[in-house]
Parts: C-alpha cells; structure tokens; sequence
C-alpha cells in the first residue's frame, strides 16, 4: 500500500516534470557528496568547542609549556610539555629507523627484484600494513620489552625505546608501499641515459631514479610521521604510560595514550576530561600540519 | 672503474640486500611468533563460549558475534553514502573548486588518528544514545568513507565516456544513465572498498574503546547493536592489558592474523578477476 502510493508519487513527478525528478536526484547525490567535508568540518567544530575551556582555564602558556602532569593529585598540574615532546621524540625516532630501512627496500623491490619476489615482498608488505596495532602491542609487550630490560639492564623495558621500535615498525609498510609507487612512476628514459652513459645500474637507481621519485619519497616519510604520531594503542602496550620527560629507558607517555589512558576514568564535565580534550586538539593541529604538508608534496608532484 | 665508485656500488648493493632481509624477516617472526603462540590456545571451548566468572572459563563467541555485528553494520551505512559520493564526484559534480573541496575533505578524513576518531565519536554518538556498537559502527563509518569513496572513484573513472554517451544519445536522463549503465560498472570499486574496510574495521580498537565499550555480553544483532560490547581487538587489548590473560590474548592475535592474510588474499584475487576482465 505504502509501496504504491510512493511509487504513484514517483511516476507522477516524473510525468508531470522530469527535470524536477532529475533536480531531486541531483540534489540527494550532491547530500552524499557534500558528507565527507560536512564530517571534516562536525570534527574540528567538536573538537575545537570540547578543547577550549579546559585551555582557558590552565593558561594556554601553562597548559601547552607546564612540564608536569598531575591530573588526580590534590593540587591537580595540567602541563602537556612532556606529552609533546614524547611524541615529536617517539615519532623522530621511529623515522630515523624506519625511513632508511623502508627507503632500501622500496628501492630493492621497485629496481632489482625479480617478479618472483617483487609479489612475494609486497604482500609481505601487505600483511605488515594490515597487522591490527593492538597485535603489534601485544608482541612489543611480550617480546620487545623484556628484551630491552635484559639487555640495557633496566627495572622496567616499558619505554621511550620500546614505543619507537614498534612505531618504526608499524610505518615501514607506509614508507615502502608510496616510495615503491613513486618509484616506478619514474619514466625508463631517464635510467636508459643514465645506463647509456656508462652508469652502473645501482648507481643509476640511486643517482637517477631516486631524485626523480623525490617528491613521493618525500610524502611517504610524511605519511609515516602521521601514522606514527597517530597511533595509540600499540605505543599504550609498551610505553609503559607514566608522564615523564621523555627519556629513552623511561616510561613516557605520549599525546594520544595520554587522552586514551585517562578517558575511561575521567568524569564527564570535570576539568580533567576537558583537558584531555584539549590535548585532543593539540593532537589534532600536528596531524592537520602533516596533512597539509603532505598535500604540498603530492601537489608538487602531480605538477611536474 | 675507481675504487671511491666500487665502494659506493658495493655499500648501496649491501645497505638495500640487508634492509629487505631485515622486513622479510620481520614479517615472517611476527607472522610465525604469532601463530606458535596463539593457535593451540584456540579450542573450541574459547570459540564457542561466553566469560563466565564462575567457572572462571574464557570464551571469545561475544566478542567473535561483536565484530561481525560492527562490520555489518558500518557496510550497510558507508557503502551507500560512500558509492553515493563517488558517483556525484565523477557524474554530476561540475564545480572544479567544489570537487576540490570534497577530496580535500576526503584526505583530511584519513590522515585522522583513530584515538581522535574515538574521542569524536564519544561525544557525537555515545553521549546522545549510548555507549553501544551502534556508535562504534557510526564512527567507523566516518573512518572508512574515504576508502570507499576512493576505490569507487577509481573503478568509475574505467567505466568508458561513450557508454555514458550512448545511453545518453538513447534519450536516457542523468539519473537512469547512473542506474543502468555507471553503477553495474563500479562493482568492482565497491567490492575492494569492502574489503579494505573490513581489514580496517576488524584492526580497530581506539575508536571503539570509548564508543563501543568493552563487555562480552552475549547478544543477537539488534540487542547487540544497541548495547555496549567489544569488537575481537578491543578484547584482545582488555585480555593483554588490563587482566593479563595472555594465552587468550595470542589465541585473538592469532585469529586476526590469519583473518588478515584472508582479507589480503582477497583483495589480491579480486584485484586480478576485473583486471583479466576488463582485459577481455
């Protein structure tokens, strides 16, 4: 019945006028288009609504400089400075391993391997990306930090050292998988010249090809620093969560386990929520700088 | 040949040779490390049961039932909304900056951590209705969007001008030129949109820790939908982090492991189908 009285209205409309059926159609794709930037926009009004009282009423300079976190002591401190520079640490870090390794292997498996091991190594690659952080943290907890305990002899392996291995971990399939495209998008005139000229192959690979592929090589190590400042729960399993001053064989804490590791026991309204918002946010303008750096490189890119 | 260019040749030869080595090696020791541990911790008592605290017994079926229950429900919503926005994209859209705008807002989307996706979440959903695997799947929707957006994109793009053209030439208007002729060819766009989320919906866990919340009560779908409870990763990091049940822990890690490699599998295979297709 409903069916058909829909369907009479449909027909109707369609008769009667039909650019008005396509105008409506129009308009519900335009709906569906316009979604993404309308959730773009819903999560920035959020988080920026949710993260600014709690600043207000730290002091911005206290909020973002104050080097002690004390969010459940008697004379509560809100000072985000150790947080910060855990994750600018962490994520340098893990670039400084993982971006080499990473680099290297892109190369080796765009310019050298055979088809055989090219497959082989990108759905190694493959697996590595779709491996949930949560099992990176379980293995880092298991493996990782009691090794880092033996070997530099500590109390406790859970630290700044632990984070950075996983997340260098963790990016490697990020690094290789945009630098392996960018890489064999470089036109084979140019390696043909180089050849020509009496260049070697690896020499043309890294003297050739590599600066040509710079661009996207570029965007790939940005793309690993978003992921890596991004993550939670991996570094949260190993980093061993106190809010130190980061130091590599101490327990530290970064910007996204301090918001995950607080969330649950905060009570909604209180300032200790909303200053966890407020790192939301601070969180939330690093990785809106890393996209739009990231965009610079790929636009780059595209132009030339 | 000098030696200063031997040496360079020789060290660049070892530095790519040792770095493959040292990624392979790792995906096979994750790989291996995993499933050694964590296959003969699965017995079909942990697959088939609730946690009971009398027994003190372990069982994951809740958590199992969660995750397809978050799945189903995220495809159900992104996929419409997803394709949808694809198709206005590549068919109506003819405002440069306007398309602009929405692949901007499309990256933007994914560059997002996911703990900020869960904070978002919390206070979109979570706060209005509830903490519940409903709001989980909201938020995961906003996350996946742009994965199915994008691979849709991409397939309707190789969907020749002059089919739109014939159709067209035939008197058909926009809208039935999208039903009969655009949508039947984005199949494969929605199929490894599906499947590339699937892969990110079942490694989730920090946008759903406060969303979806963490209880293993034993629900059918509707009843699961509205009430809170944990996905197989959240689980997992519940079992690892906070109760220190590390056999139950390496038993979800190795399920999610081999769920991976499927998932991967898949995306390969059905990659390779429409690519042989397409070729034909």
């Amino acid at each position: 019945m409903h069916r058909r009285f829909f369907r009479d209205i449909f027909e109707w409309i369609r008769n009667k006028n039909s650019k008005t059926y396509e105008n409506i159609i129009h308009g519900i794709f335009l709906i569906l288009g316009l979604i993404t930037v309308g959730c773009v926009l819903l999560i920035t009004v959020y988080l920026i609504i949710s993260g600014i009282p709690a600043i207000k009423e730290i002091g911005l300079f206290d909020f973002l400089f104050g080097k002690e976190w004390a969010s459940t002591a008697g004379e509560p401190k809100y000072g985000i400075l150790p947080f910060i520079l855990t994750s600018i640490y962490g994520t340098a870090g893990a670039i400084i391993i993982g971006v080499p390794i990473g680099f290297f292997t892109a190369v080796y498996i765009s310019k050298l391997s055979d088809k055989k091991i090219r497959s082989v190594m990108e759905s190694a690659v493959n697996l590595l990306a779709g491996i949930p952080s949560v099992v990176y943290g379980l293995v880092g907890m298991l493996v990782l930090v009691p090794a880092i305990r033996e070997i530099f002899n500590i109390p406790d392996g859970a630290s700044l050292l632990a984070a950075i291995i996983v997340l260098a971990i963790m990016i490697l399939p990020n690094i290789i998988k945009v630098s392996v495209t960018a890489l064999d998008a470089v036109p084979k005139e140019y390696e043909d010249a180089s050849l020509a000229l009496g260049a070697t192959d690896i020499e043309t690979y890294f003297k050739v090809s590599v600066p040509a592929a710079k661009s996207g090589i570029a965007a790939a190590v940005v793309l690993g620093v978003g992921r890596a400042i991004g993550e939670a729960m991996a570094v949260m399993m190993v980093a061993g969560n106190v809010a130190n001053m980061p130091s590599l064989f101490q327990s530290v804490r970064f910007l996204t386990t301090a918001v995950a590791s607080e969330m649950a026991y905060s009570s909604p309204g209180s300032l200790q929520r909303n200053a966890l918002f407020s790192i939301a946010l601070v969180l939330f303008l690093f990785i809106m700088l890393i996209n739009a750096t990231l965009n610079f490189f790929l636009k780059r890119d595209k132009e030339k | 040949m000098n030696n200063k260019r031997k040496i360079y040749i020789g060290l660049m030869r070892v530095a790519m040779m040792l770095c493959t080595a040292l990624t392979a090696s790792l995906v096979l020791f994750l790989l291996g490390y995993v499933l050694i541990k964590g296959t003969p911790n699965i017995t079909w008592e942990l697959l088939s049961t609730k946690p009971s605290y009398l027994t003190e017994r372990i069982g994951i079926l809740p958590d199992i039932l969660n995750t397809v229950y978050v799945v189903l429900a995220t495809l159900v919503i992104v996929l419409p909304l997803g394709v949808g926005a694809a198709i206005y994209l590549t068919e109506y859209a003819k405002n440069k900056k306007l398309v602009g705008m929405i692949e901007y807002a499309a990256e933007t989307l994914s560059g997002i951590p996911s703990i900020i996706y869960g904070l978002v979440g919390m206070l979109l959903f979570s706060n209005n209705f509830g903490t519940s695997l409903l709001a989980g799947s909201l938020t995961l929707v906003i996350m996946n969007l742009p994965t199915v957006m994008r691979t849709t994109q991409e397939s309707l793009k190789t969907v020749p001008q002059s089919y739109r053209e014939g159709a067209f030439g035939l008197g058909a208007g926009q809208w039935r030129v999208i039903r009969t002729v655009v949508l039947p060819g984005c199949v494969d766009g929605v199929v490894t949109g599906s499947i590339l989320s699937v892969g990110r919906i079942l490694g989730e866990s920090a946008a759903l820790l406060f969303t979806a919340g963490f209880a293993h009560a034993l629900n059918g779908i509707f009843e699961g939908l509205t009430s809170p409870g944990a996905t197989l990763t959240v689980a997992l990091y519940v079992y690892a982090k906070e109760e220190g049940e590390f056999g139950v822990a390496f038993a979800i890690a190795a399920i999610l492991m081999i769920l991976t490699l499927i998932i991967n599998l898949s995306a390969t295979l059905v990659g390779k189908y429409y690519v042989k297709r397409r070729s034909v």
